[in-house]
Order: structure tokens, then sequence, then C-alpha cells
């Protein structure tokens, strides 16, 4: 049990995929204007993700390794990230027609979210069992969500800011990231 | 090598049956059902969710029109061309609406009304009109850190020379964005052939006025007195137009003395008199402009086309029709 506590904050801080890692920069930058609508992306990645490390953990140990046909692992992989992509697009249209609005191009976008294709990825590469690579998955895109929210109400003080005029726009938000990216250094050897 | 392409093929055309038989459940009971003239609408439409219709942006007035709540000509951002096509799509007709554009009634430069002390702060109108009710001299006078120019949703308005908006009338759609971004109510949307009006929001008497701008409207209502067409009332110290009256003559902007009034006529046509004149002197009677018209009783007038403003009152007074506007003379402005 405490293993898996461990494992979700060391997913949450210390190997933050967006801080640490440097991973699904795009919606990270492009659904971090408003605090509402990061929120809103970052419950879908929490989904797709968890559900992606799932069902890529069974398929990889139950049809890819028995058949020996491990070299289509990022395919398929990203098989099952579309699916699921599609299926939360549905499921958001239905329920709430704004922030499918909201979240426009960068919700279709998930699928090639390299943070989702990385945490399938990477549950493979450290041989996480079952219950490791779910809690690890759901971790990391909590970590997602912890970072964009977190830069999404940044951003929302800086639009008020007086920031000099070359700064405007995406140069001062590169700048905010790379900060919160030093700042969320801070956090190294909180685990192992 | 063989059995290891069929393993393959089997393993992922396999995932991807079972992935589709997941979704197509899934739009069992997810899926939303789109009226196709809803959709097909939708795509005539500019995109810009402006909300301008007075709809929640483009999707929704698209449901909207379909269902007959909103009307076809209703997307002021499309213009006539949308609403044809929109009217094709329902089986509808549009009725042809005037252009209108946003104009900016404030040309207080900071040459012509200064700022009354160094703002520090948010970078808003909003927020600098907080602090005793903002740092243009006049209270009515422009702000200059351009709500209006972020509301601005078609790159249509941006900040000029001096901290007063100037709006590119081509591409402004008349959304209404600026109008309601601006806290001093200072845009207003007009018919775009009106060229002819006033550029000043001031309700001041002409005293206050005249000691906070040189370019402001002091209301003497010289205007009003000498429009042709009666199409300027005095309101409140400001001229009100009624723009269906108004001929575009640019006397009124010509009389101004303060130039508050702005003549933004594109062309301005000039008067000519032809062999035909009987010297009667009727239209040196009419013409608003000193000098302009000059002649000896009885024998054939001359316009000085420098000074004629093309207002065409010369036009309808001569008895023998001797006199005609000639439109293709191009001003630069």
């Amino acid at each position: 049990m405490v293993g898996y506590i461990l494992l979700i904050i060391s997913a949450v801080l210390v190997n933050n995929f967006v801080l640490a890692r440097f991973l699904g920069i795009c919606p990270f930058l492009g659904v971090s204007k408003k605090v509402e609508t990061a929120l809103g992306m970052g419950m879908a990645v929490i989904f797709v993700m968890t559900m992606a490390s799932v069902i890529t953990w069974v398929i990889q140990y139950y049809v890819l390794v028995p058949f020996h046909i491990e070299y289509l692992q990022t395919v398929s992989f990203i098989l099952v990230i579309a699916t699921l992509v599609q299926f939360v697009e549905m499921v958001i249209q239905k329920t709430s027609p704004a922030l499918y609005q909201a979240l426009g191009i960068y919700l279709p976008l998930i699928t090639t979210n390299c943070a989702v294709l990385g945490v399938a990825l990477l549950n493979m590469q450290y041989m996480y069992s079952f219950m490791e690579a779910a809690v690890f998955g759901f971790g990391s895109s909590v970590g997602f969500t912890f970072a964009i929210v977190l830069f999404a109400g940044m951003r929302e003080r800086i639009e008020l800011a007086r920031i000099p005029r070359s700064l405007r726009g995406v140069p001062i938000a590169l700048i905010t990231a790379g900060i919160l990216s030093l700042a969320f250094m801070g956090f190294r050897g909180l685990v192992k | 090598m063989a059995t290891g392409v069929i393993i393959a093929v089997i393993a992922l055309g396999g995932l991807g049956f079972l992935a589709s038989i997941g979704l197509s459940l899934a739009s069992r009971f997810f899926g939303v059902k789109v009226d196709p003239r809803v959709t097909k609408v939708r795509e005539v439409l500019p995109g810009a969710n402006c909300g301008a219709c007075g709809f929640a942006g483009c999707d929704a007035f698209a449901k909207a029109v379909v269902e007959g709540k909103a009307d076809v000509a209703g997307c002021v951002v499309g213009g006539p061309s949308v609403a044809e096509k929109i009217g094709e799509i329902l089986g509808k007709k549009a009725e042809a609406k005037e252009r209108m554009v946003a104009r900016v009634r404030c040309q207080g430069t900071v040459d012509k009304s200064p700022y009354r002390f160094d703002y520090y702060g948010v970078e808003s109108c909003k927020s600098s009109l907080v602090i005793s009710e903002g740092r243009k001299a006049c209270t009515y006078g422009c702000e200059g850190f351009g709500d209006c120019v972020a509301a601005c949703m078609f790159d249509a308005i941006h900040m000029g020379e001096g901290g007063v908006p100037v709006v590119d009338e081509d591409k402004c759609t008349a959304c209404g964005k600026c109008v309601a971004a601006c806290p001093k109510n200072i845009i207003i949307l007009e018919p775009v052939s009106s060229r002819v009006t006033v550029r000043c929001s001031s309700h001041d008497i002409g005293k206050v006025v005249r000691r906070l701008c040189t370019i402001g409207c002091i209301a003497c209502g010289l205007c009003a007195k000498r429009c042709p067409s009666q199409a300027i009332t005095l309101v409140d110290n400001l001229p009100v137009w009624d723009y269906e009256k108004c001929i575009n003559c640019g006397i009124c902007a010509y009389v101004c003395p303060t130039k508050a009034i702005k003549d933004d006529r594109k062309e301005i046509p000039k008067a000519f008199i032809s062999d035909a004149c009987t010297g009667c002197g009727e239209c040196v009677k009419v013409c608003p402009v000193k000098n302009c018209i000059t002649g000896e009783q009885g024998k054939p007038h001359k316009i000085n086309e420098e000074t004629c403003i093309g207002c065409g009152l010369c036009v309808d007074v001569c008895p023998v029709k001797a006199i005609e506007l000639k439109k293709p003379v191009s001003v630069e402005a």
C-alpha cells in the first residue's frame, strides 16, 4: 500500500510528466488559458491515461508477449488510445457541449498527446504489475492535470499584468512554464 | 516468417475489431443526433463565435436558424453572402440589410486632449477608470488602453497614434464586441454609407469642452442649422444623426468650428458648370463655401474645384440644369 502511495507522489510531483519529463507540452500550452477548460482537459486526460494504462497492460501481457509480436507495441497502443479518445469525445459532447466546444481541436489531439503513449510505454519499460501500472497511469495523469491547472491559474493572472510588448502571449507563457519546471525540481529526492 | 505476418495481422485486426464494437456500442448510448441542416448552416457561418447574433456562438445560432427561432440574415458578421447561403440551405429568402460598421466617437489624441496623470497598473480602460474617472482630461474621451482592440476578433480595430483606436472598416463586421468592451461607450455602430458623422461623445457644454479638448464638439449647433436635409438635431449637447435623411453632403463637417464632425467620404465629388449657365446667381446663394462659386451677374459662373466640398446644393437649385456633380475625383485621405 505504501508503495502505491509513493508511486502516486512520485508520478504527481517528482517525475511530473509535463514539468520533469517534458511530455504532453502541446495541450499544456494550448488549453491553459482558462482554469475551467484546463480542468476539463485534465479530467479527460485522467480518464484516457488511466484506462490506457490498464488496457495496454492487458494487451501487452496477454496478446503481444504470448504471440511474440512485441514489435507491434506502438501501433496497438495507439489504437487503444485512439479508441479511448473517441469514446471520451462522445461522452463529453453528450454531457457537456460547452466543454466540448472549449476544448475544440485539443480533445481529439489527446490521441497524439505523447504523455498518454509515454505512460503506456513506461509501464512496460519499468515492468510494472497490473495494479502498479494502473496506479502509475492514474498518478501521472493527476500530475498532468495538476500542472496544467496550476499553469492556467498563472496565465490568468499574467493576462492582467504589465508585460513588455515583445514578451506578450506565448513567450511569457514559455518563460512561466520554464520557471514552474524549475520550481518542481525542488521535489527531487522526495521519493527515492 | 509467413506465420509471423499472419499472427500480426490477426492480432491487430482483432484489436481493431474489438475497439470498433466498443465504439459502436458507446455511440448507441452517448451518440448525439444532429439535424444535418444544422451542420450545413454551421459550415457556412464565419465561426468566430462572437455572439453578435444574440446567441451563444455559431453552433447555437445555426441550431436556432434551423428551428426557425432566428432570422436567416441574423449573422451580421457574415453579411448578405452568408444570409443567402443559409437561405439556400433552408429554402428561405433573406432580406437585405444595410452593412454597419463600428465608429470611434472620439478624436481626442494626446496632443488634443492630454492625460491628467501617469497611470501605472492593470493595462485596461476599465481599471484605469476606477482612479479619478480615468486619466483622460475629457471625461467622455478615450482612455487609450485598447479594451476594444483586445475584444475585436477580426483584427479590425487598432490603437492609433496618440491613443485613440482606428477602425478598419473593410474588416469590421459590426459584431458589437468593441461597443460592449468600451467602458466609456465611445464606440457606436453606424451604417457604412453614412460617411460624415460626429466623432465626439462629450455631453459637456461648449465652455468645458473647449478647455479639455481642441477637437471636441462644443454643441454650437451650426451643423444642425446648416444641414440641408434636417438630418441633424442637437440632443444633450451632441448632434444626433438621422441616417436615413442624411445625404452625405459634407456641409456639417465644413461648418464645424472644431472639426469634431469628420468628413470620411471615400471620394468627394466636385461640381462643374457647363456653358448653359445663365449667370442667375442662385447657386452662389446656396453654396455653403465662401468664394467657391464666382462670376458676375448675367455671365457664366465658375466653381473653384479646390474648395468645392461636393455637397450638390447648387445642382438642385440651378434653374437651367447647368451644374452637375462629377464623381471620380479621388482624394488622398
